[in-house]
């Protein structure tokens, strides 16, 4: 028998298909993959008689698929995975919080997200309540931002240790925005599923919806049709497109080079228009639907559509040039927040910030799914590893992207059904899907019950993996290079605290 | 008649600064922006609220705004702004106009340390680095005039019936005039030297230092920061346009049209440039000091 399962995006299997292993063969298992270019896609426990089934998701973009494997852990405790493997570190955080399961000899073991007594565990922590990592030395001083921004931002809370203006060490604790959203999704899907699901993180709307759909579209054995598939990854892109453009603002904006950045926050808008222009939504809200999408692109809207997707993508353009023009601004953007790819690697970075430090890493090249199994986007990456390296990144992201959506909306698969009603869900069951995000990859979990309902639902966002990377990005920077560095990353709050 | 007319230059002109620099750069990025007479409104606004101080601050945090514009004010009032001599002007003023302005400058910094906080401390810290690369290149420059004119008072140098410096030195006093420039540039916090438009306090410079002030405070702080602003505006202009050859009205007419194309400039500059990264900031004002220096040594040679 294998050490693990193997399963393509969105295939599900039976339980008991994945093989339980001992606790040595599943870190064995998880140090062999790792080595062999895998990376952590989950880690999540579920409770058994006695103890806890620790669950492994690797995604391997040489075999095309996921490994699965389980193992039984006895009592409440186990050795950390993590000096081994570093990227597990924030998921081993969450086991010990959500399923009080202690990683014996975890370097890091300090809360995430902080369920509080509205979860029921009134023993816990407040948010924010941590021993932050310190300094020591007089020439040392803190700084403390946060949790209360001064933009119209979410609640996080960080912790520079500086010596001058240099950054030391920089601490984030985050759980603001904490809503037990995995634990609500338990025993569904419900009616409320999918509006729980389409506001995870309010910015990457159409691609959790499309992970979710899939996932019920695996388990059910209900593929989308072709038109819906098409729709779908249209959406997707605009969504990519919509966020990459205003980033690229944000960051002219944070060197204070005015005309990029109120050019591009004007031109997101027009990318988000386009997305209401499908389905009444800037951000996508109602759109994908478990087995399809809920609204057509009939020939003169998609026509419409195109000409505008070309005149955006022309706007973007002569903003983006501006600013890659300006010594200036390059000169503020090269060489600042740094990441190497062997330490991108070594955390599991994704998306362009992955791509960023010269990882090959999208899941729409490595495990693709509906659409961009026949239609190909390049891989955009770059290794410069800085705050240029991501808005680059972006950049080629957004041609890729823009020229996509202008193929599709051109040449649309037939007219036909929009949707495939899905049955109801089998039991015991698990199914894996993964969606590359604007952010990076995003991946959800479901387990179904003996009832076909899910008994664990597990996400793991792109920020989830990426705010590690800010924290390294900012070893030995300057204190007033955070802003910048900070949103070449632009991760979610509300995505990392479900 | 001439007084009167200083005065209301002196505090009526500078809120103006803030509106010219905002439209420009509102139109460079393609948008409407806010009205020209802005500042002014929000002056008033500020003025009818009230200030939050905490607890834990000292006499000092209100000295700082009510000195910094003080100085500022008293500091116009030794420049020849139209076509009369200054109202106060003696031998050696214009030492006395820069350590006014670094006075304000301290007790600024003082408010700030006052309050505690990590990002007022960290914004002092900047604004004192700064500041002592600031001052020589001032002073140099200030020195070249004297070179140039052989008064050690700011009324003659720059005014008052006497013909432009530059007429008299052309090409060393362009130099301290670019110098002079940068050192608005810095002293004033305007990009390249600091954002005054971010909301980001960890990358600020004069800012963050006043980020516990609120209400009057807050209106003082702001309307000091206009009136230096001018200050250095009026110094530009006077060096570089040939004042008093004229009658005189077009002399007290000339200064705030010159103000106000210093104004655009500034905007035109935070238009087209990014911020600088902080550690680069003390290299361009060690720049603006060579100028000066340079503009001294030709002078003296």
């Amino acid at each position: 028998m294998s050490d693990y399962l193997v399963l393509h995006n969105g295939e599900a299997a039976p339980q008991a298909q994945v093989p339980t292993l001992s606790y040595e063969a599943l870190r064995d298992g998880l140090i062999a993959g790792v080595t062999a270019g895998c990376r952590v896609l989950a880690l999540f426990a579920t409770p058994m008689a006695g103890g806890h089934l620790l669950w492994l998701v690797l995604g391997c973009p040489t075999e095309g698929g996921f490994r699965l494997s389980r193992a039984a852990i006895a009592g409440d405790n186990y050795p950390s995975l993590t000096p081994a493997v570093p990227a597990v570190h924030l998921f081993e955080r969450e086991l010990a919080e959500q399923r009080g399961l202690v990683p014996e000899g975890h370097p890091w073991l300090k809360p995430v997200r902080f369920p509080g007594p509205r979860q029921g565990r009134g023993d816990r922590p407040q948010v924010g309540e941590m021993d932050f990592y310190r300094v020591g030395g007089d020439e040392v001083h803190e700084v403390a931002v946060g949790p209360v921004h001064a933009g119209i931002i979410e609640p996080g809370h960080f912790r520079f240790q500086c010596s001058g203006e240099q950054v030391l060490n920089l601490e984030i604790s985050l759980g603001y925005a904490h809503r037990g959203v995995e634990r609500s999704l338990v025993g569904g899907p419900t009616p409320r599923t999918l509006p729980v699901i389409e506001t995870l993180a309010g910015d990457t709307t159409i691609a959790h919806t499309t992970a979710y759909a899939l996932a019920i579209e695996g388990l059910t054995c209900t593929a989308a049709p072709p038109r819906a598939q098409a729709i779908r990854a249209v959406a997707l892109e605009l969504e990519r497109l919509a966020n990459h453009t205003g980033d690229l603002g944000a960051l002219a904006e944070d060197v204070a080079f005015l005309p990029t950045a109120s050019w591009c926050g004007r031109i997101r808008g027009d990318w988000l228009n386009l997305s209401a222009q499908i389905c009444g939504s800037r951000f996508g809200r109602g759109l994908v639907l478990p087995g399809g999408v809920r609204f057509d692109l009939e020939p003169a809207r998609a026509a419409a559509m195109g000409a505008k997707v070309a005149a955006t993508f022309r706007d973007v353009q002569g903003a983006t040039k501006l600013m890659w023009d300006t010594p200036g601004v390059m000169a503020r953007f090269e060489e600042t927040g740094h990441v190497s790819r062997e330490r991108a690697l070594e955390v599991g970075l994704v998306g362009p910030a992955a791509r960023a430090s010269g990882l090959s890493r999208d899941a729409r090249v490595d495990f693709p799914w509906d659409l961009y199994r026949f239609e190909q986007l390049p891989l955009a990456s770059c290794t410069r590893g800085d705050v240029f390296g991501r808005a680059w990144v972006r950049w080629l992201e957004v041609q890729r992207s823009a020229a996509f959506v202008q193929e599709q909306l051109a040449h649309p698969p037939e007219e036909g059904s929009l949707r495939r009603l899905p049955g109801p869900l089998p039991p015991d069951r698990v199914v894996v899907t993964v969606v590359e995000a604007w952010r990076g990859e995003l991946c959800h979990v479901a387990l179904t019950d003996s009832a076909g309902r899910f008994s664990t639902y597990k996400i793991a966002d792109p920020s989830f993996h990426n705010w590690t990377g800010l924290s390294l990005a900012l070893r030995g920077q300057q204190i007033s290079d955070f802003p910048l560095c900070n949103k070449s990353f632009n991760l979610s709050y509300c995505g990392f605290d479900l | 008649m001439n007084l009167v007319l200083h005065l209301l230059l002196l505090t009526l002109l500078p809120p103006l600064m803030g509106g010219v620099i905002g439209r420009v750069r509102a139109l460079v990025a393609g948008r409407r922006g806010p009205p020209l007479l802005q500042p002014y409104y929000e002056l008033v606004k500020l003025a009818q609220k009230s200030a939050v101080i905490s607890p834990t601050t000292s006499w000092v945090f209100l000295a700082g705004p009510v000195v910094g514009l003080t100085t500022a004010l008293v500091a116009g009032l030794m420049l020849p702004l139209g076509a009369a001599s200054a109202p106060l002007s003696f031998t050696g003023d214009l030492v006395a106009f820069a350590y006014l302005l670094g006075l304000g400058r301290f007790f600024t910094s003082a408010a700030a340390l006052d309050t505690g906080s990590a990002f007022e401390g960290m914004g002092a810290a900047r604004e004192a680095t700064y500041s002592a690369l600031i001052e020589p290149a001032l002073l140099l420059g200030m020195m070249a005039l004297v070179l140039s004119t052989g008064s050690t008072s700011l009324a003659a140098l720059l005014g008052g019936g006497a013909p432009s410096p530059l007429s008299v030195a052309g090409a060393p006093l362009l130099l301290v005039g670019v110098s002079l420039f940068l050192v608005l540039l810095a002293e004033n916090s305007r990009v390249p030297f600091d954002d005054p438009a971010t909301h980001l306090e960890l990358t600020m410079v004069h800012e963050v230092m006043v980020l516990d002030h609120s209400g009057p405070l807050l209106g003082l702080i702001q309307y000091g920061a206009w009136v230096k602003l001018t200050l250095f505006a009026a110094i530009l202009v006077r060096l570089l346009l040939p004042l008093g050859w004229g009658p005189a009205w077009a002399d007290w007419a000339l200064l705030p049209v010159g103000v106000v194309v210093v104004a655009a400039g500034i905007g035109a500059i935070e238009s087209s440039m990014a911020r600088t990264r902080l550690l680069l900031v003390p290299r361009m004002l060690v720049s603006a000091c060579l100028l000066s220096a340079f503009g001294l040594l030709l002078l003296a040679r």
